[in-house]
């Protein structure tokens, strides 16, 4: 079905948070934007009540991805991954990596290879 | 991770990520400066609706709490174990509580300055000197413009002693690149005079 004032400049169609069911915060933590996500399993079990969007997530994350990046390549709102991946790891279908406390010094040897990365660009 | 699955890529090792934050006044050269050095992707983020402060009027919608911003995030890859982000802080100061979650465990920040109106960057460096984010403030240099000294913009924003001032051109790739390297150079120079004062 195609829709001729239905396009990229009218916005999406459902709004972000009818996906969560209007939670706007994910039941247990916070996840930082920079946290990796991984999958557990390579295929969603049947039986769980998930959405199309958790199946995304999953597939997403089938490799570590960062949260920023899950949102921005399945175009969700950063509110809207973070309620779903907090019914993931509910529901234990993803291992979360919160990067290291922000008290935490940077490492000068990693700093030393940014700088190079940088370098070599 | 200890998988059996012969289909998932290596050892799926978790990446470093770092978060560098691209701040400064609207029209700065944000974007062009993360658009440069960077596979620059936007993301939806929340504006959360403050309500009673808010000139919109909420009435009958009492239960929305949040709205979607777009902001500008880029990532370089350093190696396969090291990423970089960089995140195009959002102008407006009603999106001040989007940069606490962003400068959190941030690795520091570029205060893009552009010198027709060097207040814009005010708020952006008062905001890193209070949270003690290490910043560099990189000049963006139209073509027709006046250039000022980077000494004299340091004197004009009153920095302090040892914060770098750089002039660049944020479309640069290269440029935009030395700044980011002047960024971490900076940090690491910082956190080798704190170990030393321990």
């Amino acid at each position: 079905m195609t829709h001729d004032w239905l396009d990229n400049d009218a916005g999406p169609v459902v709004r972000p948070y009818a996906m969560t069911q209007g939670r706007v915060a994910p039941a247990d933590c916070d996840f930082d934007l920079v946290a990796f996500v991984v999958a557990t399993v390579p295929d969603m079990p049947p039986g769980q009540h998930l959405q199309p969007e958790h199946h995304a997530i999953v597939a997403a994350a089938w490799e570590p991805i960062s949260v920023v990046e899950l949102a921005s390549q399945l175009d969700l709102a950063l509110g809207v991954v973070r309620v779903l991946l907090g019914d993931l790891r509910s529901a234990g279908l993803i291992s979360l990596y919160e990067p290291p406390a922000a008290s935490q010094p940077h490492d000068v040897d990693v700093l030393k290879a940014v700088v190079n990365g940088l370098r070599a660009l | 991770m200890d998988s059996v699955r012969s289909d998932r890529n290596g050892s799926s090792r978790i990446p470093v990520a770092l978060k560098i934050l691209i701040a400064g006044g609207f029209g700065a050269g944000k974007t062009t400066m993360v658009g440069s050095v960077s596979e620059i992707r936007p993301l939806q983020t929340e504006e959360i609706l403050t309500g009673a402060e808010g000139a919109d009027d909420v009435s009958g919608v009492e239960g929305k709490t949040t709205t979607t911003v777009t902001m500008d995030f880029g990532r370089i890859t350093i190696t396969d174990d090291l990423q970089l982000y960089l995140f195009g802080t959002p102008g407006q100061d009603r999106f001040w509580f989007l940069w606490d979650e962003l400068s959190q465990g941030a690795l520091g920040a570029v205060v893009l300055a552009d010198t027709r109106r060097l207040a814009d960057c005010f708020p952006s460096i008062d905001y890193f000197e209070q949270r003690g984010t290490p910043f560099v403030v990189a000049v963006n240099c139209f073509d027709e413009q006046h250039r000022f000294a980077p000494e004299a913009v340091a004197r004009a924003l009153d920095l302090d002693p040892g914060v770098p001032v750089v002039l660049f051109d944020a479309r640069d790739q290269v440029a935009a690149r030395n700044v980011l390297i002047e960024l971490v150079e900076y940090v690491a120079r910082r956190q080798l005079t704190a170990a030393g004062r321990r």
